[in-house]
C-alpha cells in the first residue's frame, strides 16, 4: 500500500538512507557525519520571526580557537583544533580530526552583523543573528474599505 | 599487543552479564584511543554534554559511555539546515587484562571526555639496567 501511494517518496527515503549509511563509512571528520561537499562542522539553522540561529558541534576548542563572520547573508565558521595528545604516544584508533576547518553558509535572510551574538558551551557553538531591518515580517492591517 | 578492542553492543558475539539495555536510537561517539608508556587514553568526543550528563561504567573487563544529551531547541522549531541530530551517546570497549581498573579516571572539557586507563604495574615497559659481566 505504501509502495502505490507515495512512489516517489520510498525512492527518496531509500536513497537517503544509502547516501546516509556511505556518508558514515566514507564521508569526512568528524566520524563520517558531514556528506562530501557540504564541509565540517555540520550546522543546524533555525529561525524564529527576529532571528536566525546557527548551531555547530565544535568539541575540544576554545573560545579563541573559532572565528564567526557574518556578512549580509552569509555566516562563515573559521578555527582549528589541536591535537589531544602529546609527545610520545601510539595511536591506536584514530577517529576524530585535528587541523584547520572553514566554512560558509547561505542564511535565508540578511543579517543585521552588528548585534550576532555567538556562546559556546560544552563544545556546541550558537550563533543567533538578528534578521536585517528590511527582512523582518511585518503586521500588515486590513482596512475595511 | 591489544589491550583494548572495541566492539559494538549491538554486534557483541559473545554473551555478557546480563545487563539492562538501553533502548532507542543512539550516536556512537567519534573516539581516539591513544597509549602512552603509563596509560591507555580514550578521547571521545561528546558535544553538548556536560559532567553530569555523562556515566562511565567499568564492569568485567567492559568500559561502557554513556552521555544523555537534551535535545536543545524545542519540538516545533522551523528548521532550514538540519545536518546533525542531538540525542545519546553510546559506546562500549572491550578492556584487555593490562589495565588497572580501580584508578581509571574520567574527565570532560569542552564536550570533549577523556578517560585515563592506567597501566597495571606488571605491564609497564622497564628498562632494564645491562652490567659488565
Amino acid at each position: 500500500m505504501f509502495l502505490t501511494r507515495y512512489p516517489m517518496a520510498l525512492s527518496t527515503n531509500l536513497r537517503r538512507e544509502m547516501s546516509n549509511l556511505l556518508d558514515e563509512v566514507f564521508g569526512d571528520w568528524p566520524n563520517g557525519s558531514t556528506p562530501a561537499g557540504r564541509g565540517f562542522p555540520a550546522l543546524n539553522v533555525w529561525e524564529d520571526a527576529e532571528h536566525v540561529y546557527a548551531e555547530a558541534e565544535l568539541p575540544g576548542m576554545k573560545l579563541e580557537d573559532i572565528e564567526v563572520l557574518v556578512v549580509g547573508d552569509e555566516l562563515t565558521l573559521k578555527g582549528s583544533r589541536a591535537e589531544a595528545t602529546g609527545e610520545n604516544a601510539t595511536y591506536h584508533r584514530r577517529e576524530r580530526g585535528a587541523g584547520e576547518f572553514a566554512r560558509t553558509i547561505t542564511l535565508p535572510y540578511e543579517i543585521d552583523s552588528d548585534r550576532v551574538e555567538a556562546t559556546l558551551k560544552n563544545g556546541v557553538l550558537t550563533v543567533t543573528m538578528p534578521k536585517a531591518e528590511a527582512a523582518r515580517p511585518r503586521k500588515i492591517e486590513i482596512k475595511a474599505s | 599487543m591489544t589491550a583494548c578492542q572495541s566492539i559494538e553492543k549491538t554486534n557483541s558475539e559473545k554473551p555478557v552479564a546480563a545487563r539492562v539495555t538501553p533502548a532507542g536510537r543512539a550516536f556512537a561517539p567519534a573516539v581516539d584511543i591513544v597509549e602512552n608508556a603509563d596509560a591507555w587514553r580514550l578521547i571521545a568526543d561528546i558535544p553538548g554534554a556536560g559532567p553530569n550528563d555523562i556515566d562511565v561504567q567499568f564492569e568485567n573487563g567492559l568500559l561502557t559511555l554513556r552521555a544523555l544529551v537534551a535535545p536543545r531547541q524545542r519540538e516545533d522549531v522551523r528548521f532550514t539546515h538540519r545536518e546533525y541530530g542531538v540525542g545519546e551517546f553510546r559506546r562500549s570497549f572491550e578492556i584487555g587484562e593490562g589495565i588497572d581498573g580501580s584508578r581509571i579516571i574520567a574527565k570532560v572539557s569542552n564536550g570533549v571526555l577523556v578517560i585515563e586507563l592506567p597501566k597495571a604495574e606488571k605491564i609497564k615497559p622497564k628498562k632494564i639496567a645491562v652490567k659488565a659481566g
